[in-house]
């Protein structure tokens, strides 16, 4: 059982921080499908700045970067042209995949992100000691600091924001760029342990991540629970110990979140206003 | 004298009707389309390719034979279903995201009949074609019934049951159906009574070789019944209705919920069918990841086609010479593919951002 720790930190990193980044996009109210486009967009960054720089910190800034470039895509769309924000999501992938299977780099294979060693636990990339910090941090932010307050009336009532004079689209524009880096980061994890790319590599990574945030009822500690949860099923799958068939396990997130979303277990709650906007 | 009046107002009424058509309806979808060839032009230039070289193949690999515009035609075929299934949702104020996982349960089911009945052929087509919108339908309809039950957004439970398709397609072709002795995920071909005719043996204009068939006509007939449907019939005037006017629906004495649970199933079915169209046409068999996204292009298809059932048959035609150009480019010009899936994702940004400026306006 214990065996499986590894794999399970490994698969559940990069969907933990595209995850927070949807959070943070969904609490300001814009749905965010384009998870999977910033995630792959943030591996082709972190390949072709480390192939180009030979550093794998620049590498890491050149995927964020990468991944901020596309949520600004996404909230010049939908928050400033009032975009369809679905369909301005999948858009988003369609780009994300098209654009890196066009400038698809050399198949040299580029360094991992530097390890940190802890005793018991293990060698690991730096990002999966700095995920648990930054869930930890989102929640007080998010739900202890007046700053997040607004950000999270920006989704769910538009109008206590109003009566504050503030802006929504500040925060929306705020909350959906965030994502952006955040999801390219997690792009960046995924291609740091492979070392190379290849076309699509994300391979539905970003909507897993999606349906934490569901799973996680838009929260930082519960959705960061679902993405443990998600990686631990993968792990299973890739040890495949008992005779149960891998796809059942494959789908099994899928399953729980629909479970999980139709209220069955729980009770679901999205952000009162999200995907609304006022004209 | 007023009756020559009377007539001239009714003209002029009706030239402004069709350039307030063509504004609204036909410029967008064309100023994109005319952005998007730019934008590979400029793209080109400056990748130091000859944009001009570019522009000629598109021609000539469209246009230059009856053999290419079949393989265009041919391209189209799945995309015009996935297409219409797309829109007969979004009428109703529903996003179907999930045709890619309706579209592959749909093969599948055509597959499974098309192989384990031994039938005369005019009753297995349909049997096949039955069974395929049956799945699509059932695909579609959990998503409908949990939206219309418990609330639940109906797109994420789409793309969830996309991801649930995938694994599931997966497992019957690789553990319980797979062709015998092969290694391929596939299953065994169907038998010869359910394969839908090439046109190239219907009629001596198209060369053998050209994959175009029957399902092509099948298409074009499902558009106009959809467009029957939609305009003419209680039921499409209830799915409008909820779609543009939720409350005056309800008024009506629509029940919203039941409206919600059959339009998902339709949509299902009608994506079920471009399954069809691969299964019973092309391949005759189900190969697992047969797709390349035509659900999702589907959705860009409709977005093109202004969800208008006719509107999408030209998008989806237009579609289809895209995929069939983006071949011959990557060929001829080694300019890979993502090319245009990256152009199609821009011109899908850009029809939105229009839509939704417009609606802002009013």
């Amino acid at each position: 059982m214990f065996d499986l720790i590894p794999t399970t930190l490994r698969m559940a990193t990069p969907l933990g921080f595209a995850a927070l980044g949807g959070i943070y996009s969904e609490r300001t109210g814009v749905i965010n499908l384009a998870l999977e486009g910033m995630m792959l967009i943030g591996a082709f960054g972190y390949i072709v700045g480390t192939q180009v720089s030979g550093s794998t910190w620049i590498g890491l800034l050149v995927g964020m970067s990468f991944g901020f470039l596309c949520a600004l895509l996404h909230a010049v769309a939908t928050i400033t042209f009032r975009a369809e924000q679905i369909v301005t999501g999948i858009a988003i992938n369609i780009l994300a995949l098209g654009i890196t299977e066009f400038l698809v780099p050399t198949p040299e294979q580029v360094g991992g992100l530097p390890q940190w060693k802890l005793p018991f636990i293990g060698a690991y990339s730096f990002l999966v000691y700095l995920l648990p910090i930054l869930v930890v941090v989102s929640h007080i932010l998010l739900f202890k600091t007046p700053w997040g307050l607004r950000l999270c009336a920006a989704g769910e009532s538009v109008e206590a924001l109003a009566t504050m004079s503030l802006s929504r689209t500040k925060w929306q524009y705020l909350g959906v760029l965030l994502s952006g880096v955040l999801a390219a980061v997690g792009g960046c994890f995924l291609a740091s342990e492979v070392h190379y790319f290849t076309k699509g590599m994300t391979a539905g990574r970003g909507y897993l991540a999606l349906a934490a945030v569901i799973f996680g009822n838009w929260r930082p500690l519960s959705g960061i629970s679902a993405c443990c949860l998600f990686g631990f099923a993968t792990a299973l799958e890739l040890a495949n110990r008992w005779e149960v068939p891998v796809q059942l396990l494959n789908s099994l997130p899928y399953i729980l979140t629909m479970v999980v979303l139709a209220g069955f277990v729980g009770r679901s709650r999205p952000p009162a206003s999200l995907g609304k906007m006022e004209s | 004298m007023n009756i020559q009046k009377v007539l001239a107002s009714l003209l002029r009424d009706r030239t402004s009707q069709i350039k307030n058509l063509f504004v609204n309806y036909c410029l967008p979808p064309l100023l994109a389309l005319f952005g998007f060839f730019l934008l590979c032009g400029i793209v080109l230039q400056i990748r130091q390719q000859s944009p001009l070289e570019f522009y000629s193949i598109i021609f000539v690999s469209a246009f230059s034979s009856l053999d290419d515009f079949g393989y265009v035609l041919f391209n189209a075929t799945p995309l015009i279903f996935t297409g219409l299934a797309v829109a007969i949702a979004y009428k109703s104020g529903l996003f179907n995201i999930g045709c890619e996982g309706q579209l592959y349960v749909g093969a599948f089911a055509a597959a499974y009949v098309g192989i384990h009945l031994n039938l005369p052929g005019f009753l297995l087509i349909p049997l096949c074609i039955g069974s395929a919108m049956l799945a699509g339908a059932a695909w579609g309809a959990i998503p409908g019934f949990l939206k219309a039950r418990y609330g639940a957004h109906e797109v994420i439970n789409t793309i969830m049951m996309n991801f649930v398709a995938f694994a599931l397609m997966n497992y019957l072709v690789t553990s319980v159906y797979q062709e015998p002795g092969q290694m391929i995920p596939q299953t065994p071909q169907i038998h010869e009574a359910a394969q839908l005719p090439r046109l190239a043996s219907l009629s001596p204009i198209l060369p053998l070789s050209n994959p175009l068939n029957l399902s092509f006509l099948f298409a074009c007939g499902c558009a106009i019944c959809c467009y029957i449907f939609l305009t003419y019939t209680r039921w499409g005037y209830e799915l409008r209705l909820l779609g543009n006017a939720p409350d005056v629906a309800a008024y009506g004495g629509i029940n919203p919920q039941v409206v919600t649970i059959w339009v998902m199933a339709l949509s299902g079915a009608v994506a079920g069918l471009a399954g069809v169209a691969e299964v019973l046409g092309y391949r005759y068999r189900f190969l697992d990841n047969f797709s390349s996204g035509w659900g999702f292009t589907g959705i860009a298809v409709a977005l093109l086609g202004r969800n208008n059932p006719f509107g999408i048959l030209v998008a989806a035609i237009l579609f289809g010479l895209l995929n069939k150009v983006a071949l011959d480019i990557e060929i001829l010009l080694e300019i890979r593919r993502g090319l245009f899936l990256a152009g199609q994702g821009v011109l899908i940004i850009w029809l939105v951002c229009t839509e939704g400026i417009s609606r802002s306006r009013n």
